[in-house]
Order: structure tokens, then sequence, then C-alpha cells
């Protein structure tokens, strides 16, 4: 039986789609069968991340409302096999789809996959409450901003009215130079005032702008951002991996063992 | 440049926490600054009935208890009131 989990954030634009995109093909690069569902009806954007846009025949909304099987709207992923994703429609809004018709869709791929990831719109309404209805557990999504972190506050609270067992904390874009002058607030500051399990710290990198333009996830590879999203992966799976330590991570040494990282695990 | 700079202002970072501390207990409580007000105002009267106590100066504040997991957000309401006299006369 497969694990359901739900990636939100409240805030738009923190990296709920790119964090979807890196764990379920980290995920499935560890020889996990995994699905990403993009549940964010209208605005469609897991499919661009992953660079699958141009396979896309049937979406979400044909799916639950009976014009194909599961299996037809099923998109493989050219790197990993056993990676699929559902894409999102562009055309319709997120009263094509209720919280019954998720609940009875996830479960139905529960029996084929390891790992369900549901990539949820931002805000609280209607699609909010579609991705999190089948969901097991959830990774909630910030950024070590005011906003962000106000935000995901509300969400944890809205989740935990919904009774999830398991909420985990991914913090994004962090800068560790801007912490070190005291202009960003620490990750120990987030966790602090959020008070639930971290599962991973993604340092703000250029690489991942790079990596959606190109359409590959970038976890696993020898960037700052590749290997810290390995790690949530890692952890995701039940391993116990140190944080990096990213004080230091820009200095040349590490960018010298990121290349002999690389060309030691080649894509993994 | 930088020593005097950090003297004139807080770091931003530590503005950035302080002000979600305060702004977090109201949401979580759904509580307006308005209602803790009256609140502050009827403990003030009460208390005021059994000893003398710096109203200006009291304080109260809802925050969440310690602890962390699922469950151990449930908010407690926090009272600082300096007393100026333990036995008030007449």
């Amino acid at each position: 039986m497969g694990e359901v989990i739900v990636i939100t954030s409240g805030k738009g634009g923190v990296g709920k789609t790119t964090t979807t995109a890196n764990v379920g093909t980290g995920l499935a690069a560890a020889g996990k069968k995994v699905v990403l569902i993009d549940t964010d009806i209208g605005l469609r954007n897991l499919d661009v991340v992953m660079g699958l846009e141009n396979r896309i025949v049937y979406n979400l909304v044909d799916v639950v409302e009976g014009g194909c099987r599961v299996k037809q709207a099923l998109i493989r992923d050219k790197r990993y096999p056993g990676l699929y994703l559902l894409p999102s429609a562009q055309t319709r809004d997120k009263s094509a789809v209720n919280e019954s018709q998720m609940r009875k869709l996830v479960d139905q791929l529960r029996e084929q996959f390891d790992y369900i990831l549901l990539d949820c719109p931002a805000g609280i309404e209607q699609g909010f409450k579609n991705a999190i209805a089948g969901a097991d557990r959830a990774i909630v999504v910030t950024t070590p901003e005011v906003s962000a972190i106000r935000d995901a506050d509300r969400i944890i609270g809205l989740l935990e009215a919904n009774s999830f067992q398991q909420i985990d904390l991914c913090i994004n874009r962090m800068r560790y130079d801007m912490v070190k002058r005291g202009d960003m607030m620490t990750v120990e500051d987030v966790v602090d005032i959020l008070s639930v399990n971290l599962l991973g710290v993604i340092p703000d990198d250029e690489s991942v702008v790079v990596s959606t333009n190109q359409g590959e996830p970038l976890v696993g590879n020898h960037t700052l951002a590749g290997r810290a999203y390995r790690n949530v992966c890692m952890r995701l799976m039940g391993q116990d991996v140190p944080y990096m330590d990213l004080e230091r991570s820009l200095s040349f040494w590490t960018r010298v063992t990121g290349i002999f990282h690389k060309s030691q695990e080649g894509r993994a | 440049m930088r020593l005097p700079k950090l003297f004139k202002r807080k770091a931003s970072g530590e503005v950035a926490k302080d002000r979600l501390k305060i702004l977090l207990i109201s949401d979580r409580v759904n509580c307006s600054p308005e209602m803790l007000d009256l609140i502050k105002q009827d403990i003030a009267r009460v208390i005021s009935r059994y000893m003398m106590i710096d109203t200006e100066n009291m304080e109260i504040q809802i925050s969440k208890t310690g602890g962390y997991g699922i469950g151990s957000k449930n908010p407690s309401l926090y009272a600082n009131i300096p007393i100026l006299d333990l036995h008030k006369s007449s």
C-alpha cells in the first residue's frame, strides 16, 4: 500500500511544485514507484517543471469525470521508469473536482504505487481541501520570510484540524550569507515558531532556476539544492541523514568534492 | 562598517522573528487585540478588589505552551501583573 503525501504551503511561490518534482524524482531514483498528481486545476505547472508538458493527452478532471481510465492519463517520465505524472486540467477550475472524488482516485493509485505525491495549489479554498482529502501525511513548504511562515502556520493549524498525524517542514530558499549577517531568520527560529518536525532545508540556489528552465529536476546532482533534495528524499524513506553544513558549502573545497561526487554517483 | 550599523538597528532577522511570534498568537486563537484589551481590563478589575496593582504596566498575552509535536499547541494566557501593595488599604 502506497503512502499519500500532500505538498502544501498556503502562500504561493514558495516552491511547492519544485519540491514535488524533486522529491518525486528523488524517490523514483531510489527505485520507488511514484506518481505525482498536480491538483492545481486551472494553473497547472508541474508538467513544465518535470519537462513533460508535450505529452499530455488526458488530465485529472478527465479521470474523475470518467472521461478516461487513470492509466490513460498517467504520463511516464522520460528519466525514471517508476515515475509517473497525472497532470491537472488547464481550462477548468477548482470546482471541477471534489474531495470524495480525490479520495477515490488516491485510493485507487495506492495499490500500484509506493508514493503518491499531491502538489497542492496555493490558498486554503477548494483546491487545498481537494489536495489534502486523501493524504496520509503532509510536507509544508515555507521560506524564511514573515508572510510565508504566517501562512505555513495557518496551514499547519488546518492540517491538524483535519487530524493529520504527520506534518513535516521543508524550509526553502535559505540564504546562509543573510543568516550570518542577521538579516534572515535561522532554521532554528523557523522550526521553533512552527514547532513541527524538520524534514529538510533547501538553500537558495540559482541552479533551481536553471533546472526549471530545462524541465529537469536537479535532485541528486552535485548542486547544493540537488544534494539537499536528495537528503529530503532519504529522510522521507525513513533514513537518518545529517543536515548539510551549508555555512561552508560555498567554499572552493565543496565545489571540488561536488565535482567528485558527480562523477562518482552519476545521475542518481 | 558593519559594526556601527549593528549598534544602530536590530538585525532584521530578529525583528522578523519577534513580529511573527506576536502575529501568530492572535492568528492562532483568532482573538483580536480589542478583545485582549477587554480581557485585560476585566482581570485588572477583579485583582484590584484584593490588592493594589500597577494597571499601567500589566501585560497579558496568549501564547502557546511549550513542547513539540502535534497537540502541544494549546494556547495559554499569560498575565504579568506588577503588585504595588499586597494588602490593600481599606
